[in-house]
């Protein structure tokens, strides 16, 4: 791989990767701002308004990182990757703007209403409002995991005269893939919300142990962690037994299967070793990986001698045991935490709730590099090589640049978690 | 009868960076004036902002999702070829956006930190701004004399931003600071006068195209209704600013319709200067027939509810603790 596409490639990852973190936290925080909203107007506990009004701010300051660093990316596809506007701008370019037409102006002007205007406009106004904001995030959501997927799997184009348009639009914003990326995203977003709310609160409880809204807040988010945890858990099977349907070749990669076989072995833990074709120090559970994957302990699953092209195999590998470990921890805690809260509020539970303050963040950036690394050499399944796409920015545009960026968001990173811990630890009174 | 796609979506294109600039620029203005202000100044500075500025900034990505949806090809061309000034602007408008959140919530000297960057963000965001349409309108050439040309362009929007910033302020708070914003907008007239001047002086040099389209007896006496107008609302502006709070506004945001009246006829039909049309670079029909059946439903809700948002919000700015 020349250095420019590496540079390109770095450069967009770094920027994806820093802007996806804010959407994972609003597109589920929004709709708990607006259940704290709804209970303060129904119940006029001053209580649940200043926990909505905690809330709001960590929720407008996440959406402004995430509009910040969005705004950078619509312009990196244009910079970045040239090729792919020319290749699939028919298809890809009006999902995005029904993106902008549909969800941003939405989200921006009602967040404003929202932010600034409680006392210019009714309860009934300001409460429509918030459920608008969480409306609209959710539609955002729709719409890049519709431009996502297809990219992974795409259906409903056709080819006309050299050109790539689309058949059927119905066909490209369902493709096989959506539904299950699309729900995995959502409840990625709803547990990575609930832990943050939870963590805070928890690091609040650590300061003031006798804060009553921070220990309500905190069982709240471990609760609905507690909930949302074993069906993201649920959902997430499905999602990679839709892949091994339609991305053969990612599977392999990320369960590093070198060779096609009956009853394949689970890989629970090794170093996959590209050259020699093996995983060095395995532990492997035998018939592991067939029942998992096809839920059947003697399928035949596809290795990786298979495929002519396949994703890189240690990357997708340990990105995809981060995001599954994770899982586990999240579910460990979650539901002990839920347990314990009942009756005490034990120190160390505060600890570790606070400790995994940020732990979707992990999952869920461990989750995209598998699904976007696991696409590759692709940039559209079958259809647009990356390399293909990259643009003609030269190697110190594109360094230059990326020093920028990564000095940005390094500060801008540090800045966002000090502050709302610093929020957090204040409290709501 | 049939559409011609491209011509609409080249208008929609273009509305959309006008409202951008309008409404960002009085923001990014308001921005770059907190540098000049007093520090009680702020908070009001800060609110009459606040609910808005979000909003502002998605007509920039909506122009720039149009450019990339109906124009695909023009989109690579065009932002490769700005690359450095893009990225620039991206980290202004980074810098502006979260020291404008991060200031809410910081205090003593984080706050005045923020506050520096907010300010400093508007500034390089408007300046890369300029540069880029500097950039655009002289076909990319390479060159010194391209260079100076964009810097004139772009220190030129950073006054016209300065102008609508301190309108904007004069039509929303009272009292000292309102006086002093009168007084900013001045400031911003004279630096507009001066940037127009120079940079309508030196765009026909810059660019053949353009020196055709303009100096074409007789078709050019008819074109001076557009610098005569604008004279005339730049006028308007300095007549009003001391006795009325929304005509020095609507004088500045004519003058950059009227500005961007010219730079359109100025430009049109080009996407890539001197070398691509709206037509040779447009998307697929059937992209652009999917775009327009929902833009056509979706817009007039935006402006809609635009509308409804900017009468919640109407009237002089009350004091207070922003997100009350």
């Amino acid at each position: 791989m020349d250095d420019t596409l590496l540079l390109a490639r770095a450069q967009f990852g770094l920027n994806i990767a820093f802007h996806i973190l804010f959407p994972t936290i609003t597109i589920g925080l929004a709709w708990l701002v607006a259940y704290f909203r709804i209970r303060y107007e129904v119940t006029r506990d001053p209580a649940w308004l200043a926990t909505y009004k905690l809330w709001v701010k960590v929720f407008a300051l996440s959406f402004a990182m995430g509009v910040v660093s969005g705004v950078t990316m619509s312009f990196q596809f244009g910079t970045n990757w040239p090729g792919y506007m020319a290749s699939v701008g028919n298809i890809a370019g009006p999902l995005l703007a029904y993106e902008v037409l549909t969800a941003f102006f939405l989200e921006a002007t009602f967040l404003g209403v929202m932010l600034f205007g409680m006392d210019r406009v009714s309860g009934r106004v300001h409460v429509a409002s918030a459920l608008i904001v969480a409306f609209g995030t959710t539609v955002s959501a729709f719409w890049i995991l519709a431009l996502n997927s297809w990219m992974q799997t795409p259906a409903g184009h056709v080819e006309i005269d050299g050109e790539l348009i689309a058949g059927s639009w119905w066909a490209v914003i369902f493709n096989p893939s959506f539904p299950y990326r699309l729900t995995h995203m959502l409840l990625a977003s709803g547990i990575t919300a609930s832990f943050l709310v939870a963590g805070l609160s928890a690091w609040r409880l650590l300061r003031a142990p006798e804060d009553a809204a921070a220990k309500k807040t905190l069982v709240f988010g471990a609760r609905i962690a507690a909930v949302l945890v074993p069906l993201q858990i649920f959902v997430g099977d499905l999602h990679g037994l839709n892949t091994l349907e339609h991305q053969p070749a990612k599977i392999a990669a990320l369960e590093a299967i070198w060779k096609t076989e009956r009853g394949a072995a689970l890989t629970l833990v090794g170093i996959p070793n590209e050259e020699e074709k093996r995983t060095d120090y395995a532990l492997m559970l035998p018939k592991g990986a067939s029942l998992i994957l096809a839920h059947d302990a003697n399928a035949e699953l596809k290795g990786l001698d298979e495929f002519e092209e396949h994703p890189p195999v240690a990357p997708v590998f340990f990105a995809f045991r981060v995001m599954v470990g994770m899982g586990m921890l999240m579910l460990a805690l979650s539901w002990v935490g839920t347990f314990i809260l009942r009756k005490s509020t034990p120190r160390w539970l505060l600890w570790s709730f606070a400790g995994f303050s940020f732990s979707g963040w992990i999952a869920t950036l461990a989750g995209w590099l598998v699904t976007e690394i696991g696409r590759q050499p692709w940039l559209v399944t079958g259809i647009l090589l990356t390399s293909d796409a990259v643009g003609g920015a030269t190697g110190g545009e594109l360094g230059a640049s990326l020093t920028a960026y990564v000095a940005t968001y390094a500060v801008l990173l540090l800045s966002y978690m000090v502050t709302l811990t610093h929020m957090a630890g204040k409290g709501s009174g | 009868m049939s559409i011609d796609l491209p011509l609409v979506f080249a208008a929609l294109m273009g509305a959309s960076i006008l409202a951008y600039v309008v409404l960002d620029g009085y923001d990014l203005g308001v921005g770059m004036l907190m540098l000049a202000s007093e520090r009680e100044d702020h908070e009001p500075m800060i609110a009459s902002i606040g609910p808005f500025w979000d909003a502002n900034e998605t007509w920039l990505v909506l122009g720039i999702g149009l450019l990339l949806v109906a124009f695909p090809v023009a989109h690579g061309i065009v932002l490769g070829a700005l690359y450095l000034p893009v990225a620039a602007m991206l980290v202004g408008l980074m810098a502006r956006g979260v020291g404008f959140e991060l200031r809410i919530k910081a205090e003593g000297w984080h706050r005045e930190l923020w506050n520096w960057l907010f300010s400093a963000g508007s500034y390089l965001a408007a300046f890369a701004q300029g540069l880029m349409l500097g950039r655009f309108i002289i076909g990319f050439e390479p060159g010194f004399a391209g260079w100076v040309f964009a810097v004139l362009v772009g220190a030129s929007l950073c006054g016209g931003y300065m102008l609508l910033g301190a309108t904007w302020l004069v039509l929303r708070t009272e009292g000292d600071l309102r006086d002093r914003s009168a007084v900013w907008a001045r400031w911003g007239l004279g630096w507009v006068a001066l940037g127009v001047a120079l940079v309508s002086l030196a765009t026909p040099f810059a660019s053949e195209t353009v020196r055709e389209r303009w100096f074409d007896f007789p078709r050019t006496l008819g074109l001076m209704v557009l610098p005569i107008t604008t004279f005339l609302a730049w006028l308007w502006v300095w007549k009003t600013l001391k006795s009325s709070d929304w005509k020095p506004f609507a004088g500045a945001v004519a003058i950059f319709v009227l500005a961007f009246a010219g730079l359109a006829y100025s430009l049109f039909p080009y996407v890539v200067m001197d070398s691509l049309t709206i037509w040779d670079a447009a998307a697929h029909p059937s992209a652009l027939t999917f775009m327009l059946v929902g833009t056509s439903i979706v817009l007039p809700f935006i402006v809609g509810y635009t509308f409804y948002a900017y009468r919640v919000f109407r009237g002089k700015v009350r004091g207070g603790s922003p997100y009350g």
